[in-house]
């Protein structure tokens, strides 16, 4: 085996690299761009996330590696990403369910309902442009960075909670072990290397596309090109930087 | 002038620069000293006429205010403000957590053999990660961590296991009748899972739609009665649609009213019904409402 | 942090509807209620105060320096839950050291140090010199420093030094008027510009709270004359008596004509949230809301400061139909403060689901901690009122 890995190590860094790049070039830093030269510059990007609400199979596998890629609790209470379920009946009420965040997979629907239409979507936070988070943080524990999303201090956190009150999606918690906000980063440590959010990386249906907004020939440029597009509360104003296409008119 | 000289000048008007600035300083110091150490002199204070007290006051709120200066000075981290309202060093240690999963092209480097298979099957949009686990650990240090290998049927059936409310067309099976208790693997290769035979049945496919159809009155219809599929459409299933009648007759051929077939079903007259729309832009073939 | 998820598996069976898997965690609970409610009383102790200060309104004089120091000590504990609910209190400091200014809560710092430093500190300190340079001559040994460190070792006792200090005590309360406005308007604020809260989110609550918060100072004060004019055996004070019966009894009126007008416009504008919102208030906040607040809290205190000020009874009758009136009020503002913190997590914001607050009764947020805090504040003033005794001056005169 040692032999074998040698000659992989071998093959992988003077003959296939190129080749493998050109076969396999999927998605890489988003927008399958060259990875670029020199520091990072977080003013040149502005993340997004498309979310094609139509091709979601709810396997729960987003939100079982977003667990896995950034330490969250495994307790059913704290998700940085979960999957809805929802049903549709014929008599226009409508149920929506999300057991263990759909990490587990979903039960069949309960026999006997008359169900009209069902769907799964997947929830983050919305890393919106005009954050209510950070408009309420008393101390500047969280922000919006330059490359658009919105981070956590962990360290200057004092766990107030008030923008967990303010988030409209309920996409923030308290991580008990720190007491602090905890919330989706887009895998912050992840993008500014040019890899995909933990999430998109294991998406088996492309439901989730990750790119940059403002930048053409991109798999999120195509989305949006294609489908109507729409965010979740528009109402609340908050320009949410995820964007649904197809998206329901039940979802809240 | 001597040097030496020069050098008493400079130091005489250094003090004197130093003590006049000092007197903003020396001058509330010497008064609160004052007013602190003499009760006699205290009640007799009376600076620029303004009342006793209130010098009293605003020396308490001057000095209280020089605390809380200082220990802004003191305490706000040396990077806050440097970008934002935040810590800039948040941003570094955000970027230096651990990361787990190493990405498919991390993979396809030295696995280039599986991900060529991989890349030409029904699975090539899908990561290795997302069935193998966080592998990032395998790429540093191959030798010592094994990423999972999947046996059973739990993680396929999280996809691939019916459930209404997943997108027509996914292929999904239903667990308990498909081959029960063999693992996936046994039929499937999970880098190229094309079924290993062609689907005989349109439901190994179209599951929802079939259980659907298998309780309602078309339960007798066989999909091809309405749907003809080119037989490349099992290959692949988008290039090849299968075709839906286009035509108001089709459906009359059973629900027209000069119709000989069977006699249980409804029948209208085509003329009249429906105006304008097909059949089956209002009925739902599938599970007609009629009872 | 197992007791916390044991606590939360509970909550979990009892969701009805669908709620955010996020929002099974209740994160404002019983400290964050106390909070508004102890800055509500310091508001309308103030207020109260300064009716005699700037509107001369001489039958509640007897009352201003009980109202002043009542103030105080309310001020004093009303930090203590806000604190003690923070994950890291430790961190609190850091909302002097860089506060955000577009967040109402870090505006709390200097809401909350203005009105303590400059407005009621300074009030106190003016209408209390002359007599701490008195107390500060007359006593012995630490008490002699005490006062003498207090009064910040002034000496004067002239005419016109004394003057000074009443005219200081007006233009403080002048300022003082609108600064215990912002107080607790701006409590009110917090939870009234939170927009992804339905329940929260009105122009109105910020006023509501401003109210209810005149309402239950004015009550506090009311019960406090009541004990300590027993206490002290003196000559019960009546006219002082029916007059804040009825500033009670109009601040309630007013109070209630905005909760109504809060409630009605939500129905006939009946927005996106009425339908949960509905059902919140039929099945989890019945008890609280209709019963306690609204009829024992509101309607039974107006009715009775009602019959007590407008029927010929007994003297000694009315005094203790203005008690219970008054102490029917503290619990109705109580659970006012209840409905808006602990009614406002009830839901989802999804607007599909309704969860359940069940409180603990020992830990940071459990139920004797929040006696405690309530009971905090009148241990203070206990104390103050040892060190600055309010009747003096008055029975002086």
């Amino acid at each position: 085996m040692p032999k074998d890995w040698k000659r992989r190590e071998f093959l992988a860094k003077f003959i296939k690299l190129p080749c493998a790049a050109m076969v396999f070039g999927v998605g890489a830093a988003g927008d399958g761009e060259a990875a670029e030269e020199g520091p990072y510059q977080a003013e040149d990007h502005l993340y997004a996330m498309g979310i094609q609400v139509d091709r979601c199979i709810g396997c729960g596998l987003c939100a079982e590696a977003c667990k896995n890629e950034n330490d969250v609790l495994k307790e059913p209470f704290f998700f940085r990403t979960w999957i809805e379920r929802y049903s549709i009946r014929v008599d226009g009420e409508v149920d929506v369910d999300s057991p263990g965040g759909g990490i587990g997979g979903f039960p069949p629907l309960a026999e006997g309902s008359e169900v009209m239409r069902s769907f799964f979507v997947p929830k983050l936070c919305n890393q919106c442009d005009k954050p209510p988070c950070v408009q309420v943080c008393p101390v500047g524990a969280t922000f919006k960075t330059e490359d658009g999303v919105i981070l956590v201090d962990e360290s200057y956190c004092i766990g107030c909670r008030y923008c967990v009150q303010a988030c409209p999606y309920g996409a923030r918690y308290i991580d008990p072990r720190t007491l602090t906000a905890d919330k989706c980063t887009f895998c912050y440590h992840r993008i500014i290397k040019g890899l995909q959010p933990a999430c998109v990386e294991v998406c088996p249906t492309q439901t989730r596309v990750f790119g940059e907004l403002g930048r053409r020939s991109s798999p999120l440029h195509r989305m949006k090109r294609q489908s109507s597009i729409q965010v979740l509360k528009p109402a609340m104003n908050t320009e949410p930087k995820v964007l649904y296409s197809n998206l329901d008119g039940e979802v809240r | 002038m001597k040097p030496g000289e020069k050098w008493i000048g400079r130091c005489s008007r250094a003090v004197r620069s130093i003590s006049t600035n000092l007197v903003f300083i020396q001058e509330p110091l010497f008064r609160l000293i004052l007013v602190f150490s003499t009760n006699s002199l205290g009640m007799r204070m009376r600076i620029w006429k303004i009342p006793d007290q209130v010098i009293r006051l605003a020396i308490l709120i001057v000095i209280a205010l020089a605390v809380l200066i200082v220990v802004r000075l003191q305490f706000i981290p040396a990077s806050f403000g440097e970008i934002g309202h935040y810590r800039a060093d948040a941003l570094k240690e955000e970027a230096a957590l651990t990361l787990h999963y190493a990405g498919m092209q991390a993979c396809v480097m030295c696995h280039d053999d599986i991900g060529m298979i991989k890349a030409a099957s029904y699975h090539r949009n899908l990561a290795c990660e997302s069935c193998h686990g966080p592998s990032l650990e395998h790429v540093d240090d191959p030798g010592e961590f094994s990423p999972v290998v999947v046996t059973g049927r739990t993680l396929c059936v999280r996809c691939h296991g019916y459930l209404a409310s997943r997108p027509t067309g996914f292929p999904q099976i239903i667990e308990a009748i498909h081959n029960p208790m063999a693992p996936c693997t046994e039929c499937h290769d999970p880098h190229d899972p094309t079924p290993p035979e062609v689907p005989e049945d349109c439901s190994a496919c179209h599951a929802e739609i079939a259980r659907t159809k298998a309780v309602s009155h078309h339960w007798s219809l066989s999909c091809e009665t309405c749907h003809e599929a080119a037989p490349e459409h099992r290959q692949s299933p988008r290039a090849f649609l299968p075709k839906k009648p286009t035509e108001r007759e089709f459906c009359g051929q059973c629900h027209g009213q000069g119709s000989q077939r069977s006699a249980s079903a409804p029948r209208v007259d085509l003329s009249e019904h429906g105006g304008r729309y097909l059949c089956w832009q209002c009925h739902y073939p599938h599970h007609p409402e009629g009872r | 942090m197992s007791e916390l998820l044991e606590h939360l598996e509970a909550n979990l069976q009892q969701v009805t509807g669908y709620i955010y898997p996020n929002e099974i965690e209740l994160h404002w609970s019983l400290l964050v209620v106390i909070y508004p409610y102890v800055t509500g009383l310091v508001a309308g102790a103030f207020i109260l105060a300064s009716l005699v200060e700037v509107f001369k309104v001489k039958e509640v004089a007897s009352t201003y320096r009980l109202a002043l120091l009542t103030a105080l000590a309310f001020l004093i504990a009303a930090p203590l839950p806000l604190l003690a609910h923070l994950g890291h209190p430790e961190r609190s400091f850091q909302i002097f050291l860089t506060p955000h200014l577009r967040s109402a809560m870090a505006m709390f710092g200097f809401v909350y140090i203005w009105y303590l430093m400059l407005v009621l500190l300074l009030e106190i300190w003016f209408e209390y010199r002359a007599d701490m340079v008195r107390w500060s001559s007359e006593r012995r040994g630490v008490m002699k420093l005490l006062y003498w460190v207090l009064s910040l070792g002034s000496r004067d006792l002239s005419e016109k030094a004394v003057r000074f200090d009443r005219k200081a005590v007006y233009a403080i309360t002048l300022v003082g008027i609108p600064s215990a406005f912002l107080l607790h308007g701006y409590v009110g604020f917090i939870f009234g510009s939170i927009k992804a809260n339905p329940w929260w989110s009105s122009v109105l609550m910020p006023i509501v709270f401003l109210f209810s918060a005149i309402v239950s100072g004015i009550a506090l004060v009311l019960l406090l004359h009541y004990v300590t004019t027993m206490f002290r055996r003196v000559k019960p004070d009546m006219a002082c008596f029916n007059k804040l019966a009825s500033f009670l009894m109009y601040a309630l009126i007013i109070d209630l004509s905005l909760e109504t007008l809060d409630f009605i416009h939500r129905m006939y504008e009946s927005e996106e949230s009425i339908e949960i919102l509905a059902e919140l208030v039929i099945t989890k906040l019945f008890i609280s809301l209709t019963i306690v607040q609204l009829l024992l809290g509101t309607i039974v205190p107006i009715v009775l400061l009602a019959i007590g000020r407008f029927s010929r009874i007994p003297d000694e009758f009315k005094r203790v139909v203005f008690f219970i009136a008054a102490l029917l009020v503290q619990v109705g503002i109580f659970s006012t403060r209840w409905n808006v913190v602990i009614g406002g997590q009830l839901f989802s914001k999804s607007l599909r689901g309704l969860t359940v607050f069940k409180m603990q009764l020992g830990g940071i947020e459990g139920l004797f901690m929040g006696i405690a805090l309530l009971i905090l504040p009148f241990v203070l003033l206990w104390i103050l009122v040892k060190l600055l005794p309010p009747w003096d001056k008055q029975e002086a005169n």
